[in-house]
This record gives structure tokens, sequence and C-alpha cells, in this order.
């Protein structure tokens, strides 16, 4: 059970994005994809996610392309996150839960087992206060729930997050991260997160990958792949690492050279 | 915020609302049938009743479900509350059709001549939509190519009114772009039904890829949905009904715009739940509309269309009106 990525590599127009990029996710853990803008996070990500096609190489799923997969299928195992996600409808917060059960529904709409899915979705986000309520006026922090939890309500091995933490203050953000660690731990999930926050990657992330220009740098936990070295190689940053009150913690001095 | 009702309950109201509406515009109209001039076939009125204002009815209900639908469709497809079938250049293709006809004078030749040709247009329409906006295009491009085809058309249209050969050739093209459901037939409802039908079924599958393009398109697609085939089958319905729809009774627009803004207040914003009641709402509406302009007292009938016009007109300017406000 396994999601890897197979020397994929992505070109927009001219532009290469991503240059042969191998790795292997397993699930159970919270693995986080760091690196510079432009740098092929989301880009890999959506790869995995069959979103888009690799020029060369693939996304594999359990021994399977996952683009090859049909959509249905595909959005049963795997859920993603969009980095801007979009809410159209002024729809109540359960019947917004309640889209993540699209690739499950049968014929005659929403069975028990889409129900019981869509409520212990809401009940692992903490949201039974809000299920009533019209998702778009509900604040930045309860919203990130209400989207995570409709990626939940799907059942699904795997969830994919771009930078599911954009716009969170740190209480939502550490709450959001949280809440993927009990998915990966206690549930078994494989959950892959692209951050931009180093020392949330370096607390809370089982491994980290850091992509380069579209190639990638390291594949390691977390205190192997943020080092001072490494980070200021790709991001062009002084750094120093501290021994913070409960972890390591990434300082960032200016740039480098 | 109140909670949306089940569209089973709103349909079923809707339903009863048509009923009352079919029966009052078998009664009303220059000549007042009461009950008595239905059910005996010595009564001239008889002849009113089902030769002339069943098959009204029965178009009425069709154009005007088509029309709604269509715009309930559209919206859930945009992710835009001011879609409607015009935006596609659907109506404006059909009509271009249609006016190519009347043009030269190939209408009077045949009764089934100018449906074709309306229908025709809507598909050319459409093919053209498909290949302006690409295989993988977004929404915006969608709608883009479809206000260009709607501008060709109009453009193509009013051309055809520049050269006419004729004053009355002109008046023909007018009188007809002017949407009405005077003096139409059970020939009209033969021509119209089989497409309405069955572009509005295949409309109605699309509930569940229009519900989960709520999340945007990349979210509908990680929901599974395969976004090709949904703007293809969209397409082709839009095609089919307001085509077969604007083929027999000219260009009545507003309809797909009103109606599922009329519903959201009831049933809530989800467009699965918004499309067979806007079937039936646009019907009503549509329906209500057409018995109110028999009812004018004008020398001549005003038409549908316009009347139409003039109430989807303020409408539109009251919903930009709070839209703003909202977005402000």
């Amino acid at each position: 059970m396994s999601l890897q990525a197979q020397d994929i590599a992505l070109s927009f127009g001219d532009q290469p994005i991503l240059r042969r990029i191998t790795a292997a996710f397993d699930k159970g853990r919270v693995i986080a994809i760091v690196g510079p803008n432009g740098a092929g996070k989301s880009t890999l990500l959506a790869c995995l996610a069959g979103l888009l096609k690799p020029d060369a190489g693939a996304a594999i799923l359990d021994g399977r392309p996952v683009a090859a997969l049909p959509g249905r299928l595909r959005a049963r195992r795997i859920a993603f996150l969009a980095q801007t996600p979009e809410i159209a409808w002024d729809v109540d917060v359960r019947a917004f839960i309640g889209l993540g059960r699209t690739p499950h529904l049968g014929a005659f709409g929403p069975s028990d087992g889409d129900r019981a899915a869509i409520e212990a979705a809401i009940a692992a986000a903490g949201l039974e206060a809000f299920a009533d309520r019209p998702v778009t006026r509900m604040s930045g922090g309860e919203r990130a729930r209400a989207l995570i939890a409709r990626a939940l309500a799907g059942e699904t091995d795997w969830l994919l997050a771009d930078e599911p933490l954009t716009g969170l203050d740190p209480g939502h953000a550490l709450d959001a991260l949280a809440l993927f660690r009990r998915l990966a731990h206690d549930r078994g999930k494989g959950v892959i997160v692209t951050l931009h926050d180093l020392n949330l990657a370096a607390r809370f992330a089982d491994r980290v990958l850091v992509l380069n220009d579209g190639t990638l740098a390291i594949d390691a936990a977390p205190e192997v792949a943020l080092t001072p070295k490494i980070l200021s190689e790709v991001y062009g940053v002084l750094i120093r690492r501290h021994a913070g009150e409960i972890g390591p913690l990434i300082e960032v001095l200016g740039r480098a050279g | 915020m109140k909670s949306p009702r089940s569209p089973w309950i709103v349909s079923g109201i809707l339903l009863v609302l048509l009923l009352v509406l079919v029966f009052a515009s078998l009664c009303a109209g220059r000549v007042w049938t009461p009950w008595s001039a239905w059910v005996s076939h010595e009564d001239p009125r008889w002849a009113i009743v089902f030769g002339l204002r069943l098959p009204r009815t029965t178009l009425a209900i069709l154009v005007g479900g088509a029309l709604g639908l269509s715009g309930a469709a559209l919206q859930g497809y945009t992710r835009n509350p001011l879609a409607d079938p015009a935006a596609l250049g659907v109506s404006a293709s059909a009509a271009l059709g249609a006016v190519l006809t009347l043009y030269l004078g190939a209408a009077g030749e045949a009764s089934w001549t100018l449906p074709l040709a309306a229908m025709i247009g809507a598909g050319l329409g459409v093919a053209a939509l498909l290949a302006l906006s690409g295989v993988t295009s977004s929404i915006v491009t969608f709608l883009l190519a479809g206000f260009v085809i709607q501008t060709v058309c109009g453009s193509a249209i009013a051309l055809a009114l520049n050269l006419a050969p004729n004053p009355w050739s002109v008046n023909e093209i007018v009188n007809w772009l002017m949407g009405s459901l005077a003096d139409r037939s059970v020939e009209e409802v033969r021509l119209a039904a089989p497409g309405v039908i069955a572009g509005g079924l295949l409309l109605l599958t699309l509930g569940r890829s229009l519900d989960a393009l709520t999340l945007g398109e990349q979210g509908a697609r990680s929901l599974g949905v395969d976004l090709s085939r949904t703007r293809l089958l969209m397409a082709v319905g839009v095609a089919v009904a307001v085509g077969s729809s604007v083929a027999v009774t000219g260009v009545i627009s507003f309809v797909g715009l009103i109606t599922p803004h009329l519903l959201r207040p009831l049933l809530g914003s989800r467009p699965s739940a918004l499309l067979a009641p806007s079937f039936l709402g646009g019907a009503a509406l549509t329906l209500a509309a057409d018995i109110l302009v028999r009812m004018t007292p004008a020398a001549s009938e005003v038409k549908l269309s316009v009347a139409m016009a003039a109430l989807g007109g303020p409408f539109f300017l009251a919903m930009l009106i709070s839209m703003r406000r909202r977005l402000a």
C-alpha cells in the first residue's frame, strides 16, 4: 500500500517544473514537502493526486499509475485539498462536507453509510456546533476545518493537502497539523502536505522532502533534511538552528551572500 | 438563514401551481371559456380550448421548462448566478439559423424548414463553442467563447435585416425574433417536445457533477468528476433543449436567469436541488406571463418576449445592485 513518484518530469510550455523526481510515500505518516516558491511543490502534489499527468514518469498507487485510474476510483483512494479552495455556493456546512462523499454515492443518493461518514468527519474536525451554518459565513479557521472535514468524509487512504495552513493563525495552524498527525498515526492514513513554515514542518512532519527548482534536494527525517546547510543552499538565505523550547528552532538570519 | 426545503416538497408545490395555471390558461384569453365549454363538442369554444389553447399551454410548459432548467444547469456549471442560455450563445445561434431561412424565403416552402434550421443553428453554435473553448479549457474561456458566438450571431442577424430584400421580410424576421407563443398549434408542440424532453433528461443527470463544482474545477476533478464529459453533456443538453424551444417560439430571454433565483431562497444554493424545480418553475413563470400577455387589452397582442424583458430587466438590475452591495 504505497504511493510513489516514479521519475516524474513535467514542463509547462518550455519551462521545466519537475525534473525527474522519484520518491516513495508510505501510509501512517505525515510527510511534508517544502521548498522555495516555484520549486514544484504544488505540481508534484497534483501529479500524485492524479490531477496532472506528468510528461514522463508516473505517480504510482499500489502498482498502478494514478493517472490511469478511473476518476471515481481514484477519488475513493486519494483526497486532495487545493491551495486556493473555492466555495462557490452558500451551502450549509453539512452539505458542503457531504461533497466529499461524491465518489461513493450510489444511484439513489446518500446511503446510511454516507451519512455516518459525514457525521464522523464533522466530529473529527470538531465542527458539530457549525454543521447547519452557511459555509461562506465561517471564519478562516472554521472554514479550513470544514475543508479538511470535506476531505475526511471521503474516507480515503491518502490525504494530499496543498498549503493547508495558508491564512491560518498560529493556533489554528497547530490544530490543523495536530489533526493531520492524528489521521496519520491513529488512523493509518498517508498524509502529504506542502508547507512553507519550516518550523512547523520540523515539528510535525515524520519525513520531509525538500524540493529545489524541480529536483529533490533531500528526502529524510526533519532533523536530517532541515539542516542550515541544505536550507541555505535551497532557499538562498542564512539559517541558524537553535535548540528551542520544544524542539529545534529554525531562524532565518538574512539573504545569503 | 432559513434551512433549505426538500426539492420534492417544492416540486410538489410548483406542480400544483402549474396545474392551476394550466386551468387558468385554458380558460383565459380574448374569449372566456368556462368549464361548460370544455365538455360539449357542439360548443364552438371547444375548438378554442383544445385547438388553440391546449397546444399553446403545452408549448409554454415545454419552452419555459427548457429555459428554466438550462438556466439552472448553466448557473451551476459556471458557478455564476447571472448565467443563462443566452450566455452560451445558443439562443442567438438558433435564432440566426431561423433568420437565414426567413431571409432566403425558404420558410414558406415547408413548415419544418425554420425549426430545423434553428436546431442546426443551435448545434453549430455548440460545436463552435466546444471548438473555441478547447478540450481542457476553464469556465472563463467557456463563457467568453459563448459571448463571442452570441456577438457574431447578433451581428449576422443585424446584417440579414440590413440587407433584407424588402420590408416584408424585415417585418417577418423582426416579428419572429420577438419570441411569442401566439398562434402555435399541435405541429409546434410535436417539433419542440422531443428535443426539450431529451435535452432536459440529459441536464437532469448532471446534478452531482454540478454539486462537486462547488469546490471549483480542481476540487471537482479531485472528487472524480470528469469535467470534459460534464461540459459536453451540458452543451449538448442545452443546445437540444434551447434549440428546439427557440425553433418554435423565437427568443424568450430572462426565464433561465430568473427562475433559479426565485427558487434559491426556498431550496438553498445546491445546484442539483435546483434542476428539476427550475423546469417546473420556468414552466409556471412562462405560462403565467403568457396568460397575462393574452389578457392585456391592446389592439395587437404584446409579445411574450417583450413582456418577459419588461419583467426581467428590472429584476436583473435589482439582482446586480444586491450583489454589489454584498460584495462591497
